[in-house]
């Protein structure tokens, strides 16, 4: 620990709003809650009696299933509450829905909603923690750290540190929940950024948050450690986005000949699901390179680390 | 842990009861050297339990931080009086924590590291100061999902009384009476500077270190 490790807050809204003190908390508390899930007896007892509502306004099979999980290692009661077997379908208002969820006794909601900002202002409208699990393009703090928590360890094994890091997002950035929290937390931790994407999904507006923006992916592939493959989101995307699946996969897909020119010791992440063969070969996906499956475990960890700071015992608003 | 570690030190500094206020009273309980023979002697008492000796599947295990290094140093003893290793484990005991309560910024946990099975050997669990009990009891919810050992005793540096819970220690470096709201601080290397147990009488309010 190179700070002195800190938490106070009740919510988890966005990365933007953390410090580096705090990121490094999460990851450390999350370093710690790894072990457990090596276990016979996968559990432990810190948030028992607490209960966590599962609130998605949006499909998500793997963040939901992560989330959940989470809360039961950390031995909390989770309920999940689907937007189609809800009243939200019969006109009930974001706020309106939360408050009926909490008056049940709720300790925290996990939310993940189409708009940008939903989680912010529903951590205004009630009682109890709010984590943010992807609101529209805006954020998807969870994402973002179990992403750091993957390059931290690599990192490790390399004798590297995170400020070390030149890290190359590409894909669908203008869309992307998963490019913001990446930028925001890369760059407080010193990391350096760069963004590809084609013109019409990558604006050179992102410059002016600190990242070099290019869409020239051939052009960085040597210079970077880490590649973070977005996944092209058809259901966000207009068609006049790109012309063509073919033309996309082939200037901005990863492919094995691309890894090729890529550093020896390159990491790849992708946040899934993956479109295969289209940002990303399956060779490449599957292969040495890549540490997918190891971000889904990781983010078990985060999210483990991220209820107990925003919940545990002695936390803020106890 | 910044701030704790300056009122150690400085608290290092300053003659046996010294007062540095009119609240602030530290006072040092223990030397280095008053520390080393103690744990000469819990350690000759273990190696004498023939419960612990008899068939060599011993395993130590500290809770985490200055209770670990107290069973590094005992184990290190062990190995060099029976000529073998012995493992040694480190527990953290944050997710089983009873008494962390209040308006206050939460506790980082470390995370546990043991690389060994448990199951039907005998535990020594290791404190560096036995006071309400409550670390223990959250030290036995910890232990027991790692496996079932066949006996578990407990090892304390200083037993300063005070039980909420009942516990009580097998072996124990050093008895103190202490008024109920001074803290006792041990220090060790390397997490601290230097050896030492000094007792703070300040007045202070809870918060920070819950021994």
């Amino acid at each position: 620990m190179t700070e002195p490790a800190i938490w106070t807050r009740p919510h988890l809204l966005t990365l933007e709003s953390l410090s580096r003190a705090e990121i490094f908390s999460v990851l450390d508390t999350a370093q710690a809650l790894q072990e457990v899930s090596t276990r016979s007896i996968k559990k432990v007892p810190a948030l028992r009696g607490k209960v966590v509502v599962n609130l998605f306004f949006e499909d998500s099979t793997r963040t939901r299933t992560s989330f959940r999980l989470a809360a039961q290692r950390m031995s909390a009661d989770v309920v999940d509450f689907s937007v189609s077997t809800s009243s939200v379908n019969k006109g009930e208002t974001l706020i309106d829905t939360a408050r009926t969820i909490t008056a049940m006794g709720v300790d925290a909601i996990v939310i993940r909603h189409r708009s940008s900002g939903a989680p912010a202002v529903l951590s205004r409208a009630v009682e109890c923690s709010v984590i943010n699990a992807g609101d529209g393009s805006h954020e998807h703090p969870t994402q973002g750290l179990l992403d750091l928590f993957t390059m931290r360890e690599a990192c490790e094994r390399r004798g590297k540190k995170l400020s070390d890091l030149h890290v190359a997002i590409v894909g669908d950035i203008a869309n992307s929940r998963v490019a913001r929290s990446n930028l925001w937390a890369l760059s407080k931790l010193g990391a350096k950024v760069t963004l590809v994407g084609p013109t019409t999904l990558c604006p050179a507006a992102f410059s002016e948050f600190g990242a070099q923006v290019t869409h020239d992916l051939d052009a960085v592939l040597p210079d970077v450690d880490v590649i973070n493959m977005l996944r092209v989101q058809f259901e966000r995307l207009t068609s006049a986005a790109f012309p063509s699946i073919r033309e996309y996969s082939r200037y901005f897909g990863l492919t094995e000949e691309r890894l090729r020119r890529c550093r020896s010791d390159v990491l790849i992440l992708h946040p899934g699901p993956m479109n295969r063969g289209l940002e990303i070969s399956s060779a490449v996906a599957d292969g040495e390179k890549s540490a997918i499956l190891r971000q889904v475990s990781n983010g078990l960890a985060v999210r483990m680390a991220v209820l107990y700071l925003c919940i545990g015992a002695g936390s803020f608003h106890n | 842990m910044g701030p704790q570690t300056k009122n150690k030190k400085h608290a290092l500094n300053l003659p046996a009861g010294a007062a540095t206020g009119n609240l602030n009273v530290m006072q040092e309980l223990m030397s280095a050297e008053d520390i080393a023979q103690c744990i000469r002697q819990m350690t000759e008492h273990i190696l004498a339990a023939g419960e612990l000796m008899d068939n060599s599947s011993l395993a130590l295990v500290g809770i985490r931080r200055r209770g670990e290094v107290l069973a590094q140093r005992i184990a290190a003893g062990i190995s060099g009086a029976q000529k073998r290793s012995v493992d040694v484990g480190a527990l953290d005991i944050t997710m089983y924590r009873d008494d962390v309560v209040g308006n206050r910024s939460i506790i980082i946990p470390m995370g546990t590291e043991m690389n060994f099975r448990l199951d039907d050997r005998p535990v020594l669990l290791l404190d560096d100061v036995l006071h309400t009990g409550r670390s223990v009891r959250a030290a036995l919810d910890a232990l027991v999902d790692f496996g079932r050992p066949r006996f578990i005793r407990l090892v304390v540096l200083v037993d300063r009384g005070g039980r909420e819970y009942p516990v009580a220690a097998d072996f124990v470096g050093r008895r103190v009476e202490v008024p109920p709201q001074s803290r006792i601080r041990v220090s060790l290397r390397p997490i601290d500077a230097a050896d030492a147990v000094i007792v703070d009488t300040a007045d202070k309010p809870a918060g920070g270190d819950w021994r």
